[in-house]
C-alpha cells in the first residue's frame, strides 16, 4: 500500500550547513508517527520541505502516491497537509473564532470572497464545535493574543483541523507547555486518531513520543537513521549514540554500520 | 485545563453585557445617520466659497486616507506611494479632456472614475512587484516607485511637462461653483467608505487582517496571500485615482509637484495614524481634523509650508501617547469603562 505522505531522498543545505542529507520518511494513512533527534538534527527543515515554506535541493515529497509540485505553503495545506508551528503562530489580533475562519476552506474567486460574509453558519458551527473539542469554547469571542501559551497550541491545532486535512504535522505539540495540557493534547490527537486522522509529531518529550506514537523515526545529521515500533528504537544503540555521541560524526557513523 | 478557567466568566455579565451592546449599537447608528445628514447639508449651511473650498479639500482627503487605510490599514504593508495613483487620476482626467476638447460642465466628472481605473490598472504592475518585499523594503519600494511616476509627469511629452496640464474651466457661477465638486467628493467617498466596509465584513478581509498579524502563517492555511495583498492595493488605488482626477478638474491646472506630491502620502498616512488604523472611522475623522487645519493654515499665514510643522508635531505626539490611534484609544477605554460598570452592576 502507498503510503499517505512519502519523502524521498531529500536534501537541504543553508550555505555550509546541510540540514538535510538525503532524508526518507514514510507515513501510513491512520497511523501516529513520531519522529525525534537531537536538536539541529533537522527535523523542523523536514517539516518545512513538506509543507512548502523550504525548497528542498534534491529529493521529492509525495502525497497519496503523487509528487507534491514545488508548491507554495498554501497550495501544500490546501491538498490536505496540515501544520503547527514548535513556536506557535496565531493571529494576535484576531479573536479565537476569526483565527478558526481563517483556515475554512473555499474554493472561490476572490470576488466571492469580498461579497460574502467571513463565514456561514455552517463554517461557524463547524468552528465552535472543534472550539469545544479543545476547550476553548468560551474564549471565541477574546482576542487569541490574550490566550496563554498552552492554550494558544490547542487553538492552532483546532485551527489547523478546521480545513480538515488528511494527515497533521505537529511541531512539538507539548513544548512549554504545563503536564496537565500535555496529557490533554495528548487525549486529543488520540481521539482524532481513532477517528482515522493521521498524524505526524516531532516531539522532545519521550515519555509522550513512546506512549503516543506508533511508530518512531530518529532523524541524525539530517537523515533518518532507524524506523520503527517504539520499544524497538528505544533499544536500538544507534539511537543512544545520536543522542549521546554526536559531537564524532565518524564514530558514531562507524558504529551504526558495525552493529547493523 | 486549569489555566482556561481563570478567564471564564459567569453567565449574568455576559446579559448586562449584551444589553448594553445592542444600547451601544444604537447610538452608533444614530451617530453615523447624523454624520451623513451633515456631510450632505453642509454647503447648504455654510454657503461661503471660502468653506466650501476647504470641503472640498476635506472631502478629497477623508476618501483618500479611507482608501489608503483599506490596504495599509488592513493589511499592515504601510505604503507612502499613493500619491502616484492620485498623480495618474488627476492626470487621466485633465489629458484626456484636453485631449478630446471636453466641453466644461458635468461631463468631464464622467472621466473621475476612469482616472480611478487608469489608476488600479497602474497599481498592477506595481503592486505585483513591490508586494514580493515587506515591511521597510515595502516602504522603501513604494516611495521609489512614486519618485518614477513624478519623473516620467516631469518628462514625458504628453503631460504637458514642468508647466502641467490645465482642465477644462466650467462656466459655473461663484456662488454653488464648489458645491458641485463637494457632492462628487461625497460620491467618491461613499465609494471608498462601502469598498472598506465590504472588506471588513467579508471572507477577505479577515484574510487581509490575517496577513497583517502573520502572513507566513496564513499562507499555510491556504489563504492566497499575494492575491489578497493584490486585491486590496488595487482597490485601493481606484479611489485614490478617483479624487486625484477629482482634485485636478477642481484646481483647473495641474503640475508634477502637486499632483504627485510626496507630502500627499505624510498627509493620508499621518491622518489615518491619527484617527485610527484599521477602523472605518479613524481615517474619516484624521482628515476631518487634518485637512480643514492644513488649509487654514494655507489661507491664515500664506506660509503654505507652516502645516508641516505642525504635521511634524502631531505625527509625534500620535506615536508618543496613542500609538493606536484616537478611535481605538478611546473606544477601549469607554469598553474598559462599560465593563467596570457591568461588573459593579453585578456586585
Amino acid at each position: 500500500m502507498t503510503p499517505l505522505l512519502e519523502v524521498s531522498g531529500v536534501s537541504k543545505s543553508f550555505g555550509g550547513l546541510r540540514a538535510l542529507d538525503n532524508c526518507s520518511i514514510a507515513v501510513a494513512e491512520g497511523e501516529i508517527a513520531g519522529l525525534i533527534g537531537p536538536n539541529g538534527s533537522g527535523k523542523t527543515t523536514l517539516f518545512n520541505v513538506i509543507t512548502g515554506y523550504v525548497r528542498p535541493d534534491s529529493g521529492t515529497v509525495a502525497f497519496r502516491g503523487l509528487p507534491v509540485p514545488a508548491a507554495s505553503p498554501a497550495g501544500v495545506f490546501r491538498l490536505g497537509i496540515g501544520r503547527t508551528f514548535q513556536i506557535t503562530r496565531i493571529f494576535g489580533r484576531l479573536s479565537v473564532m476569526e483565527n478558526m475562519l481563517v483556515a475554512t476552506q473555499r474554493h472561490e474567486s476572490w470576488w466571492r470572497s469580498v461579497a460574502r460574509s467571513a463565514a456561514s453558519r455552517a463554517e461557524r458551527g463547524r468552528a465552535a464545535e472543534l472550539l469545544e473539542f479543545v476547550g476553548l469554547a468560551r474564549f471565541a469571542g477574546t482576542p487569541a493574543g490574550r490566550l496563554s501559551y498552552g492554550q494558544r497550541k490547542l487553538l492552532e491545532l483546532a485551527y489547523v483541523l478546521v480545513a480538515d486535512p488528511a494527515v497533521v504535522l505537529l511541531d512539538e505539540p507539548a513544548g512549554g507547555v504545563n503536564p496537565t495540557l500535555v496529557n490533554e493534547i495528548a487525549e486529543r490527537v488520540r481521539e482524532l486518531n481513532r477517528a482515522g486522522k493521521t498524524f505526524l509529531i516531532v516531539e522532545h518529550n519521550m515519555e509522550l513520543v513512546m506512549s503516543l506514537c506508533h511508530r518512531v523515526t530518529v532523524m541524525h545529521q539530517g537523515a533518518a537513521i532507524v524506523s520503527g515500533p517504539p520499544e524497538a528504537v528505544r533499544a536500538d544503540p544507534r539511537v543512544l549514540d545520536a543522542y549521546l555521541g554526536g559531537e564524532d560524526d565518524e564514530l558514531v557513523g562507524a558504529g551504526g554500520d558495525a552493529r547493523g | 485545563m486549569t489555566d482556561v478557567a481563570a478567564l471564564a466568566e459567569p453567565r449574568d455579565l455576559e446579559q448586562v453585557r449584551a444589553r448594553r451592546s445592542a444600547l451601544v449599537k444604537g447610538a452608533r447608528g444614530a451617530f453615523w445617520a447624523a454624520f451623513c445628514a451633515l456631510l450632505l447639508a453642509f454647503p447648504v449651511i455654510f454657503p461661503n466659497p471660502t468653506v466650501t473650498s476647504i470641503a472640498v479639500f476635506t472631502v478629497i482627503f477623508m476618501t483618500a486616507a479611507t482608501a489608503w487605510n483599506a490596504f495599509s490599514g488592513y493589511s499592515g504593508y504601510i505604503a507612502l506611494g499613493h500619491a502616484a495613483f492620485f498623480g495618474t487620476g488627476a492626470y487621466t482626467l485633465a489629458v484626456i479632456s484636453t485631449d478630446i476638447h471636453m466641453a466644461p460642465g458635468y461631463g468631464v466628472f464622467s472621466l473621475v472614475p476612469l482616472g480611478g481605473l487608469v489608476a488600479a490598472a497602474a497599481a498592477v504592475p506595481i503592486g505585483l512587484i513591490a508586494l514580493r518585499t515587506r515591511r521597510h523594503t515595502f516602504v522603501v519600494l513604494t516611495i521609489a516607485i512614486f519618485f518614477i511616476f513624478q519623473l516620467l509627469a516631469t518628462n514625458l511629452s504628453f503631460t504637458g511637462g514642468s508647466s502641467g496640464e490645465a482642465t477644462p474651466a466650467p462656466a459655473w457661477s461663484a456662488g454653488g461653483y464648489n458645491d458641485r465638486f463637494y457632492y462628487a467628493g461625497l460620491v467618491c467617498l461613499a465609494v471608498a467608505v462601502a469598498v472598506t466596509l465590504l472588506i471588513r465584513r467579508s471572507r477577505f478581509g479577515l484574510q487581509l487582517l490575517a496577513i497583517r498579524d502573520d502572513e507566513d502563517r496564513a499562507a499555510g492555511l491556504g489563504v492566497a496571500v499575494t492575491r489578497v495583498k493584490l486585491v486590496a492595493f488595487v482597490a485601493s488605488a481606484f479611489s485614490v485615482g478617483m479624487v486625484g482626477a477629482l482634485y485636478a478638474y477642481f484646481l483647473g491646472q495641474i503640475y508634477p509637484q502637486f499632483a504627485f506630491d510626496p507630502l500627499f502620502d505624510l498627509s493620508v498616512a499621518l491622518m489615518a495614524f491619527l484617527g485610527g488604523l484599521g477602523t472605518v472611522s479613524g481615517p474619516l475623522l484624521g482628515a476631518l481634523l487634518l485637512e480643514p487645519l492644513q488649509q487654514y493654515f494655507t489661507l491664515q499665514f500664506s506660509a503654505s509650508d507652516l502645516y508641516l510643522v505642525v504635521y511634524g508635531a502631531l505625527f509625534l505626539a500620535v506615536i508618543l501617547f496613542m500609538p493606536r490611534g484616537v478611535v481605538p484609544t478611546v473606544a477601549g477605554a469607554l469598553a474598559a469603562r462599560r465593563e467596570r460598570r457591568a461588573e459593579r452592576g453585578r456586585a
